[in-house]
């Protein structure tokens, strides 16, 4: 709770608002900002794996079109705790959730939401790129909709070119659609699974360390295609690498022992955190 | 004195060590030796005695009555390629379909249990699975045919398209699964569009692997199929197939009769070594996509 309106608060001044659709469950929680900057809001999400408590209690805003990123050393939780927007954390066995995400304030978790439609809705690009080696480069990207059963050919060809490019990939394999996806380079199959995300236009884009199989040069890339997409897709990612946070985020999030240490601005948080864990773990004195 | 002592015994225990290896080597040497002994000479046998009756006429006439000379196993060729493909199609859904189950859905503890019974199925004695599928199909429909012949057969190829499928679909990396789930793809649809094209290779393996284990099987032909002597394409009736055929005609009184089968057994030989062969060939054309 704490930590949600603290954020959006801090938002509030460097948000254009739009009019339009309003949540009245977020009005009275939190009053300044206009509710429909705030396109996931989680309210004490804890993550259980079996027994062990992955994720514990977190309470956070993600704002439209901004990019947050989520740090903390590793094993605190900040993959399990974005797995959980999407409901990903269902196909790993054991896995249980408590707490509420609601995305444009419809509860991602209530019992009238399937699964399938909150992933349309929410995409996610993983860590080491996953294109389907069975496909071409242009069946990759329009998986979505062709393994759906989509058979509108002028739709579908549209789409391969405008998620390519959005991609920042169509220049590239604009000659080689029909080759395989996986004959491309890791940080073309890493734009490649972004375009194939992308395709079925998502409202919110999970990244889960997206670029930590990558090269320097692959990572500048793909640094710069968030930079771009960020106009029109909200932008969640995990990172590991602080300098990248510092980089591509508006918002960043540090996670510590599966428990929210700190979430804010990341020009704030990098310069003048208000929690010591959060400065001792940016300025690399443990992580 | 006692420095030369100790060096002596130490070449003599050097000595010792290298005597044992080397019968330790010459040990392993024989078995592999007499295993490929046992598969040279069978084949070596089979081709030496059954190449020679092999002709066209023996692909594609029928049998002759015993004394006649000529003749062929072509209704013995097309039956067994008639039960063995209705079996395939009966045992590849279900067989793919049960490993769907047991990889697919590990959280249930039946699925382990289902893969415990197919290993175990495997060992069933093939004359059993005939006894099986003749009290199943034949006893109800009052007659012997190719039909439950494809069923024993089906009880045979199960656990083993189970097994290898399993083992296909647990090589394909979850972060397909994952890539698919994430796209807003419902699981039966990732499964049939992602997960089963990739194991695709697998699966054609543990088909062919499937396939030749039954082509050759006579057991669970006795009391099924039964054999026919006569041209049959009819699933419904008696169905000659070519284990069969070896085994009436091996049997036999007649010289003619075994050189028949020698050149039966032959050409069934011949059949699942194409069919291994063509499979490879055909995966290996494909890997590179």
């Amino acid at each position: 709770m704490n930590n949600e309106s603290y954020a959006l608060e801090e938002n509030h001044d460097s948000e254009k608002s739009s009019a339009g659709m309003s949540e009245p469950g977020m009005q009275n929680r939190a009053p300044k900002p206009a509710p429909e900057e705030i396109r996931l809001a989680v309210h004490g999400l804890s993550v259980y794996y079996g027994k062990l408590k992955a994720v514990k209690n977190v309470s956070l805003a993600i704002n439209s079109r901004k990019v947050t990123a989520i740090i903390g050393p590793s094993g605190c939780g900040k993959s399990t705790f974005i797995r959980c927007l999407n409901r990903m954390h269902e196909v790993t066995p054991g896995a249980r959730v408590e707490g509420k995400v609601l995305l444009d304030g419809q509860d991602v978790y209530g019992p009238g939401t399937d699964p399938v439609e909150v992933r349309r809705k929410i995409g996610m690009v993983f860590q080491k790129p996953n294109p389907f080696p069975t496909m071409s480069i242009r069946d990759n990207v329009i998986a979505g909709f062709r393994l759906n059963g989509s058979r509108d050919r002028r739709l579908l060809e549209e789409k391969v070119e405008k998620s390519l490019r959005m991609a920042a990939l169509w220049e590239e394999v604009k000659d080689q659609l029909h080759h395989p996806g996986t004959s491309l380079s890791g940080g073309q199959q890493q734009r490649l699974c972004i375009a194939r995300a992308l395709a079925v236009e998502p409202e919110v884009l999970l990244m889960d360390e997206p670029c930590s199989a990558l090269d320097p040069i692959a990572t500048a890339k793909i640094e710069e295609l968030i930079h771009e997409l960020k106009e029109t897709v909200t932008i969640v990612v995990v990172t590991h690498n602080m300098q990248q946070a510092a980089r591509v985020s508006d918002f960043t999030a540090f996670f510590y022992m599966g428990e929210l240490v700190e979430f804010g601005i990341t020009t704030k948080i990098f310069t003048n955190p208000d929690q010591q864990q959060t400065e001792d773990y940016i300025t690399g004195r443990f992580g | 004195m006692s420095a030369t002592n100790t060096l002596s015994s130490s070449r003599a225990r050097f000595l010792r060590r290298k005597a044992i290896e080397r019968i330790n080597v010459a040990l392993l040497f024989l078995c592999t030796g007499i295993t490929i002994f046992f598969l040279v000479t069978i084949l070596g046998y089979v081709l030496f005695h059954g190449a020679a009756e092999v002709n066209w006429e023996f692909l594609t006439a029928l049998p002759v009555p015993a004394g006649e000379t000529g003749g062929g196993i072509a209704n013995a060729l097309v039956g067994s390629l008639l039960v063995v493909a209705c079996a395939a199609l009966m045992a590849v859904p279900i067989g793919v379909g049960a490993a769907v189950f047991v990889n697919e859905f590990p959280s249930t503890g039946l699925g382990r249990f289902v893969r415990f019974l197919a290993e175990v199925l495997t060992g069933v004695p093939s004359i059993v699975v005939g006894l099986f599928a003749y009290a199943l199909v034949v006893r109800p429909f009052g007659s012997f045919s190719g039909f439950s012949g494809s069923v024993a057969y089906a009880f045979i190829m199960i656990p083993i398209i189970l097994i290898s499928a399993h083992e296909a679909f647990r090589l394909v990396p979850d972060s397909l699964r994952e890539a698919s789930l994430a796209l807003g793809i419902a699981k039966w649809r990732t499964i049939l569009r992602v997960v089963l094209p990739v194991a695709s290779r697998g699966l054609i393996t543990g088909l062919v692997l499937a396939v030749s284990r039954a082509l050759g099987e006579a057991a669970p032909m006795l009391f099924t199929a039964f054999g026919n002597p006569y041209w049959s394409a009819n699933l419904g009736k008696p169905i000659a197939t070519v284990p069969l055929l070896i085994y009436t005609y091996a049997t036999g009184p007649y010289e003619d009769w075994h050189r028949k089968a020698w050149a039966a057994s032959f050409v069934l030989l011949v059949v699942v070594l194409i069919t291994s062969v063509l499979t490879r060939a055909f995966l290996r054309g494909n890997s590179h996509e």
